[in-house]
């Protein structure tokens, strides 16, 4: 456990997302300084027990942590939409279907993974607090105002549906061969790429994610760089995608390449992402 | 008769061939379609279909490579011969989305080697591809029971790194399927056809999926393994 990690993260994130942290990230330090025992009771209980499984132990995770991870991640995209429903004239009427739909099945994930947990004998974490401007509890992130405009508002969740795509991805080989789970978090997967795929569309940028040979984030907002990191990878399998025939060549693009494959991020990749700016208790 | 051809993926050809008849893999003609299905002789072949074999992971992959060749070749389609009134838009969409499919499909070819199924022979003739309904409501079906199928046969694949895989591609095909729903019906993504009361997206077994891309294709695709044999 080593809450420095993820300062160290969140420094090399975004040069001015840090400048804006910097308050916070000061107050983290001072956190560590006094001891591990000191830093580990400022955060739930649950969330300490994920960080020192993400960060402190090499052991894959149960099922029951990694539902209450994704239960966690789930927590953070309904009340993101749920504040966006809730904000008066934010969501114009042509984006309005789209963002119901959206919200209605973050919060049937909620519902379902509570269920899920309680049925595999676990006990459903409590919901943290969470910063939608990424400001670590500031209110005053890079994001401030994404509840007033809709363009920010939509950047911020296509970081949480990419972002959530990935997570649950990177957690199916920990599900290996369990049929009633893995199969209900690939199903939960493919619905937030669909909506991923959807508010890409809302933004007018590429429903699938078009990486080039060295930045994995096709968005335009790079304070989300991290977020995107690693989905530039060509090479699945050990087969350089780029060797393969293509529809019209004998070679295939990056462009293509890197948007036929999502790619996966670990749980502490996640963590990191996420811990200190959008969920800071 | 087989590699040069088959590893030449000629789009300019496959206009001019009937709806009918073409590999998946590459330029058509009776020769190839005639030998394609039968000169690997590992391969479980009996008359005009083939079985992914005994139950495992490589089974589950050749099922992935089956729905990924029928995939590539619809897109292929798709685009050799647009329908009436395609957009520039719609044209760059659907040649991206047919770009992925055939990467999808050669990936699963490379990777499996000598343990690969052979290429398909498709039957679109059920499909008008002149008509942007026709070709949007194929596609919704395409995309949505690829979607269910990965899902559906994910907790088959004993082998993490092959389930990742499995995993990097499903939420691609689910990226078309929601755009394609939506080209349909704008805000249809994630409608109630496809993802359940528990914001569940719908899954689907072998013996559920293969009947339907049967359907579509002249090689009928077994999993005997797995509780189908095409009638």
């Amino acid at each position: 456990m080593n809450l420095f990690n993820i300062v160290e993260e969140l420094e090399k994130f975004d040069p001015e997302l840090n400048d804006r942290l910097n308050p916070r990230r000061a107050a983290i330090k001072n956190i560590t300084s006094f001891g591990t025992k000191v830093a580990l009771a400022a955060v739930p209980f649950a969330m300490g027990t994920m960080l020192k499984r993400a960060y402190g132990a090499a052991a894959a995770p149960t099922v029951v942590e990694v539902l209450n991870y994704a239960l966690t991640l789930e927590y953070l995209e309904s009340s993101f939409y749920n504040m966006g429903a809730a904000s008066a004239g934010l969501i114009p009427a042509a984006g309005a279907s789209y963002i119901n739909t959206v919200k209605d099945d973050e919060n049937q994930h909620v519902a379902f993974l509570k269920t899920a947990i309680t049925a595999s004998g676990g006990t459903p974490v409590a919901i943290p607090k969470f910063d939608f401007t990424a400001g670590g509890g500031t209110g005053n992130g890079p994001f401030k105002g994404l509840f007033s405009n809709y363009n920010l508002f939509l950047k911020v969740a296509l970081a949480f549906e990419d972002t959530g795509v990935r997570a649950y991805k990177g957690q199916a080989p920990n599900l290996l061969g369990n049929k009633d789970i893995l199969t209900a978090a690939l199903s939960i997967h493919a619905v937030e790429a669909r909506h991923a795929s959807a508010i890409r569309q809302l933004l007018g940028v590429s429903p699938w994610i078009t990486s080039t040979a060295t930045v994995g984030n096709d968005t335009g907002v790079p304070q989300v760089n991290g977020n995107y990191a690693g989905e530039e990878n060509v090479t699945q399998g050990g087969v350089n995608l780029t060797t393969l025939p293509s529809a019209t060549g004998s070679t295939t693009s990056v462009a293509v390449a890197t948007a036929a494959f999502d790619e996966p991020l670990s749980m502490d990749q996640v963590l990191a992402l996420l811990v200190g700016t959008f969920i800071y208790s | 008769m087989k590699t040069s051809e088959q590893d030449s993926i000629g789009g300019a050809n496959m206009a001019r061939r009937s709806f009918l008849r073409y590999a998946g893999l590459g330029v058509a003609s009776a020769g190839l379609l005639a030998t394609a299905a039968c000169h690997k002789d590992h391969k479980v072949i009996v008359g005009n279909s083939i079985d992914i074999g005994a139950k495992g992971d490589l089974a589950i992959l050749n099922y992935a490579y089956a729905l990924e060749q029928l995939e590539a070749a619809f897109y292929i389609q798709v685009i050799a011969t647009p329908y009436s009134g395609m957009t520039g838009d719609e044209k760059a969409l659907f040649t991206s989305i047919r770009d992925h499919e055939v990467v999808h499909r050669e990936f699963f070819k490379k990777a499996l080697g000598g343990n690969a199924i052979p290429a398909l022979t498709v039957d679109f003739s059920t499909i008008d591809f002149t008509k942007k309904s026709a070709v949007l409501g194929a596609a919704k079906a395409f995309e949505d029971t690829g979607v269910k199928a990965y899902d559906g046969a994910g907790y088959l694949i004993q082998d993490a790194g092959y389930l990742t895989i499995a995993g990097k591609i499903v939420s691609v095909e689910a990226r078309h399927a929601a755009l394609i729903s939506n080209m349909l019906v704008a805000g249809s993504f994630a409608a109630d056809d496809q993802v359940d009361n528990n914001g569940l997206n719908k899954s689907a077994t072998i013996a559920e999926v293969l009947p339907i891309a049967n359907t579509y294709l002249k090689t009928k695709v077994n999993a005997s393994n797995y509780g189908y044999v095409a009638s």
